[in-house]
């Protein structure tokens, strides 16, 4: 039980992350990766969303859903409300107790709805049959896996901005570049999992 | 809004994907081959355009507080429609594509246009501009897509036409960041040229 919980946490954190393998959450990921202190905000906000939404979800899906026979039309729909509902409540309460996060943050925080990682999450749990535990340990290391690659990049970013960068190249372009260097970069946790 | 602007923007002035770096999930996820990448296309375009249809007939209808959720069960709806089409009718491309076919439900074109264009604008203005942003990302999966099937496989839609030893790097996940942070340099060096 716990060797597959392991396994499950390294796979969503190293070898099949999030942004670098399955492209989701690109958006904030060049949009807020330019500075550590908003990356480490934004990761720690959508790990916080991530971590509630695949619990949730998952109840809803095999508790309602499932047993009623409605998953076939409703299931996008009701994971997606989840979804939303749950950001407005993180978005309050980062408002109500860090002012200064809400300042960073500003307004990528409602974009987390549209962050596909939280609704790809949802559905590749689905995908991949786990169960509650399975889920709750996926959804948390997805998050992981999605913060520590933004951080990784905002520093490198930070460094980049003193780089001799071609004209054309500058902004999205050497941003996409470099990620891809991570991509494979990461490619080499691959032999950890047989 | 004269209509000319309206189609040069989503065409070419105001690219959804190398221009405003929207969508980026499907864009790098889908295009390992140019037949997923016209799909994705054709599937994005048919959502938007119903989307942006209903939110510029009922946009007065909308109290401003919950307009994000309404969008986004309106944009679910269609998805869930496309989603079953494929798997009816073209259920190999449906496995292929997988979750990235929900996944258009958060594909921040879709609600970003809902946002910033149909539910202030005219159900006729909506319609074009819904269209021409559709067709400029089709334009930009295409050719992402194309340079991925021939230089991993050296085929175009499946049909062998360069002999050449295959990059395999192209269907991996960096081979995706490379492409597009390329094709965007080469965007910006073709905006400063007119």
């Amino acid at each position: 039980m716990l060797k597959e919980l392991f396994y499950i946490f390294i796979s969503a954190v190293l070898v099949n992350n999030f942004v670098l393998t399955y492209f989701l959450g690109i958006c904030p990921f060049l949009g807020v990766s330019s500075r550590i202190k908003s990356a480490i905000g934004m990761g720690l906000a959508t790990t916080f969303v991530m971590s509630f939404a695949s619990s949730i979800c998952w109840v809803l899906y095999y508790l309602f859903l499932e047993k009623f026979g409605l998953s076939i039309f409703l299931e996008y729909i009701v994971f997606i409300l989840v979804i939303a509902s749950l950001v407005q409540l993180v978005e309050m309460f980062i408002r109500k107790y860090s002012p200064f996060l809400y300042e960073v943050l500003g307004i990528y925080l409602p974009l987390i709805t549209t962050n596909c990682a939280i609704l790809g999450l949802c559905l590749f749990m689905i995908l991949k049959k786990y169960n509650f535990i399975e889920s709750v340990v996926f959804g948390i290391s997805a998050g992981i896996g999605f913060s520590l690659v933004l951080i990784i990049m905002a520093s490198i970013r930070e460094e980049l901005k003193y780089a001799d960068i071609p004209k054309n190249f500058k902004g999205a372009s050497i941003s996409l570049i470099t990620a891809g260097i991570l991509a494979l970069v990461f490619m080499g946790f691959g032999g950890m999992l047989k | 809004m004269k209509v000319r602007n309206i189609i040069t923007s989503g065409l070419w002035s105001n690219h959804p994907i190398f221009r405003q770096l929207l969508g980026m999930c499907p864009t790098l996820a889908v295009t390992t081959s140019l037949t997923n990448a016209l799909f994705m296309g054709l599937s994005v375009i048919f959502v938007l355009t119903s989307s942006s249809f209903i939110v510029s007939l009922i946009k007065r209808l909308v109290p401003h507080q919950v307009r994000i959720a309404v969008f986004t069960v309106i944009i679910a709806s269609f998805v869930t429609m496309v989603d079953l089409f494929l798997k009816a009718y073209f259920p190999q491309i449906s496995r292929a594509l997988g979750p990235y076919v929900p996944l258009i439900i958060v594909n921040c074109i879709i609600l970003g246009r809902q946002e910033a264009f149909s539910s202030r604008h005219s159900v006729r203005e909506s319609i074009i501009d819904a269209l021409s942003m559709g067709t400029g990302f089709l334009w930009g999966l295409v050719i992402l897509g194309s340079i991925r099937e021939i230089l991993g496989q050296g085929t175009i839609l499946g049909r062998p036409i360069l002999n050449i030893e295959k990059m395999l790097v192209m269907m991996l996940p960096a081979g995706a960041f490379f492409t597009l942070g390329f094709l965007i340099a080469l965007m910006n060096r073709l905006k400063k040229r007119c």
